[in-house]
């Protein structure tokens, strides 16, 4: 049953394309993609209970790194040129990550908020290389002799990519590791007398978390096409918070929920422009309110009470 | 096999252990009694590397463990329970002993993201020995309840399986009775004892109940105000006048 449920979704994934109008490929794409953010993110403040309220930051590394090695590079293959754009982001989140292993709660919030801010300073500041406010048209992502141009063609990339994504996270979180991250944020002391290295694992969550979203971010440069740095300010990162809140602290489905949940729901109230973060944080303030574990702990009820 | 010398450390103003010194021999059960805020939870914190001592030195099986983190003093073979549980709440008694076996697994990172085979035999060889350690403390049908959500009993027990899931030389509990019924702390004398008749291990155990300490001890050390009052064996402790005057001295015993 499940299994077939599964397979439907599946099969429905895979011939999106062919049933939806452009719009909504491209829609899904950026739910895909911010799932992935989310699922990094989730890592770091769900599983190991480190808040970040800068992961635009890291999302805009990845999404410069992967449109300056397209535009620099053009022959590199996309899966390396998404690869290095994560090592990269890797890298930032352990040189924010080990400092920051001092810090707690709002404190972090805060090293992380000024993180983000630094991204984009920095990527206004380097404008022989991203050309500032003007932003970067990122040019279709290359596979070999195809050029992935389309809104159908993306769709598979990010697709592909997220697919592998999430099913490296379930394996993590199912494993020692997740079961270590999780073991910090229910008991640092605890965690430690059972032979878990405090900051070797808070700095892993920190690259780890750095890793996905900044994949995420390169996909993020090919879906739209087109990188600056406003899309990346803090507002992003509140979003990415939002997705994980709504979903579910600490769950892998929870994350994709949240993320399809807060992408949707800003694409529908597009429509109400100017009571769009009113709206928006309406909706949050209920969701915490009324279901303060996220949508993947009242689905777990549901389940439970249906068995 | 655990010595302390010369212990001493203090907190703000107020010093909670002054030059104790003991030795603990390998295969013993050791009782560490006295009034409440005598000092005995902070040796184990101690010698588990959480809180850092002033003075003094502890060696385990010959090497300095003051020098060394907490993680890493655990990865010697020293596992304890906490006396005011630090049981991983949201998660289920099964997982909390699978991280007890933290640092007996070796899947990794990469090699978990990837799933290999190598990762899911070891899970599922660590998933049946934390089960059969979960049935060892009587909870074998907790293993997929929030350990949070447990009574403080089962939460003890818990902690003392999470605790064997690193297979330690040296296991340091800390009021492990406290919460059970006389039933409950009959039987987790028995466990104590088979601990160490069977595996070996050393115990050390911090206790207000008399008829544990009394009962499953070799030696008995009691401290007073961070200092030792009096040790020996469990009859020779029962027996000092020192001993009775603190106990009677104090609101607790
Ligand atoms: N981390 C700490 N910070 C401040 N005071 C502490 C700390 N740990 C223990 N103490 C104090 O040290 C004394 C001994 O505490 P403890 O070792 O817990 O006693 P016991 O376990 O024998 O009841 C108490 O007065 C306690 O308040
Ligand atoms: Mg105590």
């Amino acid at each position: 049953m499940r299994w077939a449920a599964a397979g439907a979704g599946g099969v429905v994934l895979l011939c999106w394309p062919l049933l939806v109008p452009p719009y909504f490929v491209f829609l899904t794409s950026l739910i895909v993609v911010n799932a992935i953010v989310a699922i990094g993110l989730n890592l770091l403040s769900g599983y190991t209970n480190q808040l970040s309220f800068g992961h635009a930051g890291f999302f805009a590394v990845g999404a410069y790194v992967a449109a300056v090695l397209t535009l620099r590079a053009p022959a590199l293959p996309v899966v390396a040129t998404l690869a290095l754009a994560g090592l990269a982001t890797a890298l930032v989140g352990l040189a924010l990550g080990i400092p920051c292993l001092r810090l707690e709660g709002l404190y972090l919030a805060m090293a992380t908020l000024a993180f983000g801010f630094v991204v984009v300073e920095a990527i206004l500041n380097l404008d022989w290389l991203t050309r500032g406010n003007d932003g970067l048209a990122v040019p279709a992502a290359r596979l070999g002799p195809l050029a992935l141009g389309s809104d159908a063609a993306k769709y598979y990339l990010v697709l592909g990519v997220g697919a592998l994504m999430v099913a490296a996270a379930v394996n993590i979180a199912r494993t020692r590791t997740g079961r270590a991250l999780l073991a910090i944020r229910e008991s640092e002391i605890a965690a430690q007398a059972s032979g878990v290295h405090l900051a070797a694992y808070k700095t892993l969550a920190f690259a780890v978390s750095a890793f996905y979203t900044g994949v995420a971010g390169g996909l993020f440069a090919f879906v739209v096409g087109f990188i600056s740095p406003d899309a990346f300010d803090v507002f992003l990162s509140v979003d990415f918070v939002a997705m994980i809140i709504v979903g579910g602290l600490g769950s892998i489905p929870g994350s994709i929920v949240g993320a399809a949940v807060i992408t949707l729901l800003y694409d529908w109230l597009a429509a109400f422009q100017n009571y769009r973060p009113l709206l928006f944080g309406l909706i949050l303030i209920g969701c915490m309110l009324f279901m303060p574990g996220g949508i993947a702990s009242r689905m777990a009820k549901w389940t439970h009470q249906a068995q | 096999m655990l010595g302390v010398e010369d212990l001493s450390i203090s907190f703000g103003g107020l010093t909670a252990l002054s030059g104790l010194s003991f030795e603990v021999a390998e295969r013993e059960i050791f009782a560490l009694i006295g009034p409440n805020g005598a000092g005995k939870s902070t040796v184990f914190n101690v010698v588990t590397g959480l809180s850092r001592p002033s003075a003094g030195r502890v060696r385990f099986r010959g090497e300095d463990l003051l020098v060394l983190a907490p993680h890493r003093i655990a990865r010697r073979g020293i596992a304890r329970t906490f006396q005011n549980t630090e049981v991983f709440r949201q998660l289920t008694a099964l997982d909390n002993v699978l991280i007890g076996r933290h640092a007996q697994l070796r899947g990794g990172l990469l090699r978990g993201a990837l799933g290999l085979p190598f990762v899911w035999r070891e899970e599922a060889a660590a998933r049946a020995a934390a089960r059969a350690l979960l049935d060892r403390v009587g909870l074998v049908g907790a293993a997929g309840v929030e350990a949070g959500s447990l009574p403080l009993g089962a939460q003890k027990r818990l902690e003392i399986a999470r605790a064997l899931a690193a297979a330690p030389r040296l296991l340091l509990l800390d009021e492990p009775a406290g919460g059970l019924n006389p039933t409950e702390t009959q039987t987790l004398m028995e466990l104590i004892r088979g601990l160490r008749d069977a595996e070996g291990l050393t115990v050390v155990v911090v206790e207000h109940d008399m008829e544990l300490v009394m009962g499953i001890s070799d030696r008995v050390l009691v401290l007073n105000y961070g200092r030792e009052i009096s040790s020996g064996s469990p009859r020779e402790i029962a027996a000092d006048p020192a001993v009775i005057e603190a106990y009677l001295g104090s609101e607790e015993a």
